[in-house]
């Protein structure tokens, strides 16, 4: 019994329409729990006011924005290695998911910084990376439209994906280097082992945040099940020679 | 050195074309490729050439080996018929174009620029290329499409020749170019839907 | 090898090679600035180093689409990938043919724009030093979204859009440069990093895009 096995397209459809179900459920829940908890059971914050609330929001979709294109590039070089077709169609199916949750952190991050700021966007390193993180995505997407080969299409894909998070990288440290900017801090950095959040905000956004996480896994799931049986069809239309 | 195909299963857009295609191409001889429309033998060629990697199969004798010249002629409009010679002959190491002119009767054009010459013209520009390249063996989709008589002749002549060197030749083609030739029938190793095993797209039935 | 850049540098320089496209580009988008922005001479002074800098970045990308998609169409391209040549060393030799008809001229026209957007005296040197510097990674990084965009018909729209997330860093490490020079800072730190990012990208994108081209050509 190995992973590899749900690297088969067949084995893993079997297995995600069984684990769907416990993950939809899951996810809804938590991303509910987490957002109601955050907007109606914590105390407005001393200076932010009540605007801090939009945090439930603003972190999570940050963090699975950043996460998506991380399990892209994942996704991506397990099918350069291992050539699983199931890899390079869940990398295709996270581009969107990748992309709609950068749009979110953005735009939510556009309306925080109206009051607290007093401006809807600066260009402040870690917006500015958001945006150009978009255009990653952007161009991602495009590529994987613009190519009818399936296979070409997952190679050349999947090589941008490596060298676009090279320069992606590139790009954080170059715009830190331009301007040093008005966003505050992490508010939960994982290698400190610190927060700069008080508890009471804390315990609903890491709900939030576990919930955008199986949110975001089971948006993937079912995408690369639709991907899959894209494949499926014109698979079998080609053998029956009915065209594409 | 002898160009050996075994077992050779091709794909082409992800659907096998050919399978367990096996033949030897030795020193001095020629290969006629015939089959109809679509049976692949362009990719066939093209995997040769080392242009798409087959889907199962092995290849040995082709490393370096192997000239290819496919539908394109690979000639720049705005560099003359000696310009273009030369390049291709730096780029695979040799200085002589005068053989190359010479077997197709390029003397006359030499100066002209690629560009104005007629079809024809480009394509035996084109195959001069071969003679160029000094590699032994030439994989070859369709060489005469656009020659006249003459010109057949003259490549039907550029082929005993190199032949007569030792070297070995791979053609796609339907005309009869009166060489000493076997001629490889692909029909009987299309693929059919019970053989298309081993297809990219194959995990997904 | 040489080879193949004297071919490519003839081709560029004869009729319909598009030798001279890039700079008039250039040319023409920094007049079009002050009819945009106005004709005030130190609001011209301070965005001249960011104008150049982006002119240059964009007539070099509007003449990326030649560097293969021209050699794909005639069949070029599969003959280079048989012959003996490295088809690393053939992409790092048509960007190097590349920089030294597109990229070249910039770096030389563009103190001359320089004048007309009132760049202040000190900022000449720190201008032509960085597109010096920063130029050849732009041709090696856009040898790359041609490669990537080679098999793709009327791909050069979706090129662009995949090259320029990829121009990010040069452009702010080397408008950067530019930037500080011409307000009398020192700007050796991000030219330092300009040129980090330069050798790097010569050293390794030729095999990205060696990659990507052979995956295309199947």
């Amino acid at each position: 019994m190995s992973i590899w096995q749900y690297a088969n397209p067949v084995k893993f459809l079997a297995l995600s329409s069984r684990v769907q179900p416990y993950l939809w459920a899951a996810a809804v829940i938590c991303v509910t729990t987490g957002l109601l908890w955050g907007f109606f059971g914590t105390p407005d914050d001393a200076r932010q006011g009540s605007t801090v609330k939009i945090i439930y929001l603003h972190v999570p979709a940050a963090l699975m924005a950043i996460n998506a294109w991380f399990m892209m590039l994942i996704a991506s070089l397990i099918w350069l290695v291992r050539r699983h077709h199931v890899s390079a169609l869940a990398a295709k199916a996270a581009a969107p998911v990748g992309i709609v949750m950068t749009l979110i952190a953005l735009v939510t991050g556009a309306i925080w910084g109206q009051p607290m700021w007093g401006t809807w966007w600066a260009w402040d390193p870690r917006l500015t990376s958001f945006l150009i993180l978009f255009l990653f995505y952007l161009g991602y997407i495009a590529l994987w439209e613009a190519i009818e080969d399936p296979d070409t299409a997952a190679d050349l894909t999947s090589v941008l994906c490596l060298v676009g998070s090279v320069f992606a990288i590139l790009s954080r440290y170059a715009v830190q280097f331009w301007n040093q900017g008005l966003h505050q801090g992490t508010s939960v950095p994982v290698a400190t082992g610190g927060r700069t959040v008080a508890d009471v905000f804390f315990y609903p956004l890491l709900v939030s945040m576990v919930g955008f996480g199986l949110l975001f896994l089971a948006l993937v799931i079912y995408r690369t099940g639709t991907e899959i049986r894209l494949r499926r069809a014109a698979a079998m239309r080609a053998r029956t020679g009915r065209g594409a | 050195m002898t160009l050996r195909i075994d077992n050779l299963t091709l794909a082409r857009g992800g659907i096998p074309v050919l399978t367990g295609l096996s033949f030897d191409l030795g020193r001095g001889a020629a290969l006629i490729l015939r089959g109809p429309n679509g049976a692949g033998k362009t990719t066939l060629l093209r995997t040769l050439a080392g242009l798409q990697p087959a889907l199962s199969g092995h290849i040995t004798g082709g490393e370096d080996q192997i000239a290819f010249a496919g539908h394109a002629d690979g000639l720049k409009a705005m560099l003359s018929v000696t310009e273009n010679l030369n390049f291709w002959a730096s780029v695979f190491g040799r200085d002589s174009i005068d053989a190359a002119l010479e077997a197709y009767d390029l003397h006359a054009l030499a100066d002209r620029l690629a560009g104005t010459l007629s079809a024809g013209q480009k394509r035996r520009l084109g195959l001069a290329r071969l003679l160029v390249t000094g590699r032994p063996i030439w994989v070859l989709d369709e060489p005469t499409v656009s020659l006249d008589t003459a010109a057949v002749q003259m490549f039907a002549d550029a082929v005993h020749a190199h032949l007569g060197q030792g070297g070995s030749a791979l053609i796609a083609t339907h005309i009869d170019l009166g060489l000493q030739a076997d001629v490889l029938d692909i029909t009987p190793y299309r693929a059919t839907a019970t053989t298309r095993a081993g297809a990219s797209d194959e995990a997904f039935l | 090898m040489i080879a193949l850049l004297i071919r490519d540098l003839r081709l560029a320089f004869r009729a319909g090679g598009g030798f001279g496209l890039g700079l008039a580009f250039f040319l023409i988008v920094t007049v079009l600035v002050p009819f945009s922005v106005g004709p005030q001479a130190d609001l011209l002074s301070s965005i001249a180093p960011g104008v150049l800098w982006l002119g240059a970045l964009l007539a070099c990308l509007l003449s990326l689409d030649r560097l293969l998609a021209l050699d794909y169409e005639d069949g070029t391209l599969d003959l280079l990938v048989t012959a003996p040549l490295p088809l690393e060393a053939a992409l790092s030799i048509k960007a190097l043919a590349h920089w030294l008809t597109t990229g070249l001229p910039l770096v030389i026209a563009a103190p001359v724009l320089g004048v007309l957007l009132n760049l202040p005296a000190n900022g000449f040197g720190w201008v032509v030093v960085s597109l010096a510097l920063g130029t050849p990674a732009l041709s090696v990084i856009g040898t790359f979204g041609a490669a990537l965009t080679v098999g793709i018909k009327r791909g050069g729209l979706l090129m662009s859009l995949l090259v320029l997330p990829l121009y990010v860093p040069t452009l702010i490490f080397g408008a950067e440069a530019a930037r500080r020079g011409a307000a009398g800072l020192d700007g050796t730190t991000p030219l330092l990093m300009l040129a980090g990012i330069t050798f790097g990208t010569i050293a390794l994108m030729p095999f990205a895009s060696a990659a990507v081209l052979r995956m295309g050509l199947r």
